[in-house]
């Protein structure tokens, strides 16, 4: 048996009647880190002794029957924008390169609460800017499937160390995009949950009523269970929503008789890579044999999105940001004069050119004079994308489009015209925009081998009608390793 | 003739609320304390930190904004003011700019029998800063974030007030209310209440404002009155002098007596505005509202009402006693527990407002327990102590709230009621004063009070003066007059 092609939930089984330790398991992803990190570099951060001890406490509570369920002992990696007591937490950025917060994540709380054995922290754009996890400033992550291609961003390390089997499932953050876009170009399973399903505690934000923490998968089982442990009330996050129901699982059904898709065609006009549209529609082919009924529609409203995202983003990102400034923790310049000074040397010094692009641009939306044209502007259209997607789903019970408009990019291809990289968004911003949940589930590959995603986006708190059908699509094409996994290996899983 | 000028002033008043913990989180709110030792992510401003909204700041500010008779919002936001300084962990405050918790009251206030009311435009939470320390030997700043996240209440007025004594009127009146409700100590000095005056001046008659200016730093009501006829004065010399009064903000030195400028309108800040994302909005429907309502306390008018009613004091006292919450707490406490009104009033505006005095004290230091008084006053009543050992002991208690039982009984301080002890130094006294005793009993009625002196002192003052007198003037029956009165004398 090779530990590290099992999922989660058969890892999780296995040591949970014995026939794998915790430290095994662990071993078993750190020996893949060890043997592929240095071609993918999925990780800002691997702490080997800490996830040893860690493991080894597990197994300890697990013999004496003190933790159980489907995810105690199974180790798992989380993005670093998710704040870890005692570990670097450094979103990717030299203004937080030696940073080490003094408190938990409500997300990873919950995971190590359900046994987690955490590796280690993942690669990511900085501060989540980013489409490709090129703006990291610890260096490009790249994808598994094809070391010339980026993983995607922002979630590049958690998607790329999922695909490189590094890990058995890991954390992302979706404020855009970055979970879904990145899942869809290393072939895993990745869910951005309703707007206040996840407590945002300890998630350092980006665009807050946007940003929402979603788990990171090989297939839609383990997506169903890491989503129902972090799930969840949290009194620490005021939009946090009060749910009756987080069982996620018990969706994990393959039945989509009856269940209503709507094909929004604006998604699916010029732009979009010939091979993914024929893709996903073959996939909802399938899904109709099995009883769903289909229907394409006009959403509407499609290129307002991506402006509305970058305007209200920018704006909360510019206010977010500002504490970075050298004086609490972080990077700070090593000559200046005076306070003003220190600021600006600290923060042109510490942030990259991307960051600096968005506080600027978020600055200038928020400045006075401007502010109603841009912000409040921006603001109305994200209600009218809401009520598009009120309507839509009035009549269907899911929403299948694409998660990006073409494969994954080669590196260095992306960052020179942001712009064209900013509209590569434009199948998840709306989204989030909305505050709806997502998955983007792999549909197979293109000509160059690279993995396609589809996206299954359902109304607000309707996970479980997303879940029905990512699995159900799931058992039609079934989860295919990336060659650098597989490549070392005879006979696979 | 020389042109009249009218002063034209609004207020900008920030209170800080007498919450047990701050705002946004758990810390303690508590004065003092080691620097940064009541702070947590949250108001230190750490990454990946989220503010949750303390109930009972919108308790206080609902209350505070029914009080000065505003427009509750039944829903309310918060909004980010963004701008850099170190004392502002977040680089941003979280304020209300948009949608306020209050709007348009008003307050009456009463300056020489003439009765105004001056408006309020609105009137906003928001969460104060930390504190910068400047260390001037080492050219370092530290910063303790103690104060950061503690709430704060900002009541704007409209420019409505148009001297120095209106101003302290409206905020004396501001004070009392929030002081009555509970919500603030309101101190000046201690920082808990801070007001900048906006002010401007016109030529009577011209109807038309002038440009204002900010002051900031007032930190006593003598200081405000100071710092407003100096900015008056200073606004008319410019005017006089066809000089033009610039927008800004000042900085008055209570010391040197002058200000300076802060920031002009250039400088002015753009706040870049915009809805806190990590917070709701503040849904104050009928029932919280209705609650906050019915947990209104009596505010002074009423109980000025309630003791015309209720105590026999006189109008004046009553009006002393309760120009302080904390004074007329303790009025009641004392009176309840005595029984006697009239007296409890009687000590708290004789003695306590004399010994307030001479410490330099306001009412609301007044830390003693309203037993101690009540006991002090039943001892008076039963004869206990006299009148002059009850004003010792009295300041005992306001100095150190002891307690005047044991006190008196430790110190030996009752009155002799051994009467047999009584009459031997009565005898003793009469004999060694052979001289005023036959003054008196001729007649001559002054003679016993130096006799009542020498037996008080001989009883180290522990007899009443009340049966020292009695007693004496059965030892010492009259003569009867053979003579006509007229004669007595000569």
């Amino acid at each position: 048996m090779d530990i590290k092609c099992l999922t989660a939930v058969e890892l999780g089984k296995k040591i949970g009647v014995g026939e794998v330790t915790v430290r095994e398991a662990a071993e078993a992803a750190l020996a893949q880190i060890e043997k592929v990190e240095e071609r993918v570099h999925s990780f800002v951060t691997v702490n080997r002794e800490r996830a040893l001890e860690r493991a080894d406490k597990v197994q300890r509570l697990l013999d004496r029957g003190e933790l159980t369920g489907p995810l105690a002992g199974v180790p798992m990696a989380v993005k670093d924008n998710l704040c870890t007591e005692g570990m670097p937490t450094t979103c990717s950025s030299r203004i937080l390169e030696n940073f080490v917060p003094s408190y938990t994540a409500e997300a990873v709380k919950r995971l190590e609460a359900a046994g987690a054995v955490m590796l280690g922290k993942t690669n990511m754009d900085e501060f989540a800017m980013g489409s490709t996890t090129e703006t990291s400033y610890f260096g490009v992550t790249r994808n598994p499937w094809d070391l010339e291609h980026v993983p995607g961003g922002s979630s590049g390390g958690s998607c790329a160390a999922v695909a490189a089997e590094e890990c058995f499932y890991a954390l992302g953050s979706d404020t855009g995009g970055s979970i879904r876009q990145p899942s869809a170009f290393c072939g895993v399973v990745g869910m951005k949950p309703t707007y206040g399903t996840v407590s945002r505690y300890g998630l350092i934000a980006y665009g807050s009523s946007l940003d929402q923490i979603g788990p990171v998968a090989r297939d839609v089982t383990d997506c169903a269970a890491v989503l129902e442990a972090i799930a969840g009330h949290d009194p620490k996050d005021s939009t946090s929503a009060k749910k009756e129901s987080y069982a996620f699982t018990k969706a994990l059904t393959e039945d989509v008789q009856g269940m209503r898709i709507g094909i929004p065609k604006d998604y699916f006009g010029g732009g979009l890579d010939k091979e993914i549209k024929e893709q996903i529609y073959q996939m909802v082919r399938e899904l109709e044999k099995r009883g769903a009924i289909s229907e394409e529609f006009d959403l509407n409203l499609v290129k307002y999105a991506v402006p509305a995202y970058y305007v209200i983003a920018s704006a909360e990102a510019s206010s977010n940001l500002s504490r970075f400034d050298g004086v609490k923790y972080g990077y700070r310049t090593s000559g200046y004069e005076g306070l003003h000074n220190m600021y600006k040397k600290s923060r042109s010094e510490g942030f990259g050119p991307e960051v600096k692009r968005r506080i600027m641009l978020g600055s200038f939306v928020l400045s006075s004079g401007y502010y109603d044209a841009y912000y409040l502007k921006a603001l109305r259209t994200k209600a009218l994308i809401k009520q598009a997607f009120d309507r839509a789903f009035a009549k269907y019970d899911v929403i299948i489009a694409p998660a990006a408009p073409a494969t994954a990019p080669k590196l260095g291809s992306s960052l020179s015209d942001p712009i064209k990289m900013y509209l590569s968004d434009v199948y998840t911003v709306s989204v989030n925009l909305a505050g709806l949940p997502a998955v983007s589930v792999p549909v197979g590959t293109d000509s160059k081998g690279l993995p396609i995603g589809m996206q299954i986006i359902g109304d607000c708190y309707q996970e479980n009608k997303i879940i029905r059908a990512a699995y159900t699509a799931e058992r039609i094409r079934t989860y295919a390793r990336p060659q650098l996994a597989a490549a070392e290996e005879k006979g696979g899983r | 003739m020389a042109k009249q000028y009218e002063t034209v002033i609004g207020l900008e008043v920030h209170v800080e609320l007498a919450t047990k913990t701050k705002i946004f989180c758990g810390c303690s709110t508590a004065f003092g304390g080691a620097p940064n030792t009541h702070t947590c992510p949250v108001c230190t401003g750490m990454p990946g930190s989220l503010p949750v909204l303390n109930k009972q700041v919108v308790e206080y500010a609902a209350a505070i904004g029914l009080a000065a008779n505003c427009e509750i919002a039944r829903v309310c936001k918060f909004d980010r003011k963004n701008y850099f300084y170190p004392d502002n962990p977040q680089n941003y405050q979280i304020s209300q700019l948009y949608l306020p918790i209050a709007r348009n009251g008003y307050i009456e206030i009463e300056t020489g029998n003439i009765r105004k009311k001056i408006r309020i435009h609105e009137m906003h939470m928001e969460e104060d800063a930390g504190k910068l320390v400047h260390d001037e030997w080492d050219d370092t700043s530290l910063v303790d974030y103690n104060r950061s996240g503690v709430p704060l209440v900002e009541i704007v007025s409209e420019p409505d007030m148009r001297s120095a004594e209106e101003v302290i009127a409206y905020l004396e009146k501001l004070r009392l209310i929030i002081q009555y409700l509970g919500a603030s100590d309101c101190k000046l000095q201690e920082g808990s209440m801070r007001a900048d005056v906006n002010l401007s001046v016109q030529e009577v008659g011209s109807g038309k404002f002038g440009t204002r200016t900010e002051m900031k730093n007032l930190n006593s009501f003598k200081a405000i009155s100071r710092a407003i006829e100096g900015e008056r004065r200073r606004q008319i010399e410019l005017l006089e002098e066809g000089k033009e009064v610039v927008q800004e903000t000042r900085r008055w030195d209570d010391n040197k007596e002058v200000s300076f400028v802060m920031r002009s309108k250039e400088d002015a800040k753009d706040y870049r505005y915009f809805p806190e994302p990590d917070l709701v909005p503040v849904v104050l429907d009928d029932e919280w509202l209705a609650e906050i309502r019915a947990r209104q306390p009596e505010l002074r008018t009423e109980k000025l009402a309630r003791y015309r009613k209720e105590f026999d004091i006189p109008e004046y006292d009553a009006e002393i006693i309760t120009a302080s919450k904390h004074m007329a707490d303790i009025f009641e406490a004392v009176a309840f527990l005595c029984g006697k009104p009239k007296k409890a009033a009687n000590w708290l505006i004789v003695e306590t407002l004399r010994l307030l005095k001479e410490r330099g004290q306001e009412p609301e230091d007044i830390c003693f327990a309203p037993e101690n008084l009540a006991k002090l006053i039943g001892m008076t009543e039963a004869g206990v102590v006299n009148s002059s050992v009850a004003k010792e002991v009295f300041e005992k208690i306001f100095d150190e709230n002891i307690d005047p039982e044991k006190y008196v009984e430790e110190k030996g301080l009752k009155i002799e009621s051994d009467e047999g002890a009584l009459k031997a130094v009565l005898s003793k006294v009469i004999a060694e004063n052979p001289q005023a005793a036959a003054d008196y009993r001729n007649g001559k009625k002054k003679a016993l009070g130096a006799l009542v002196g020498q037996t008080m002192k001989e009883m180290k003052g522990k007899a009443d003066p009340g049966a020292v007198n009695r007693r004496l003037k059965e030892m010492l029956p009259l003569k009867k007059k053979s003579q006509s009165p007229s004669n007595t004398s000569s």
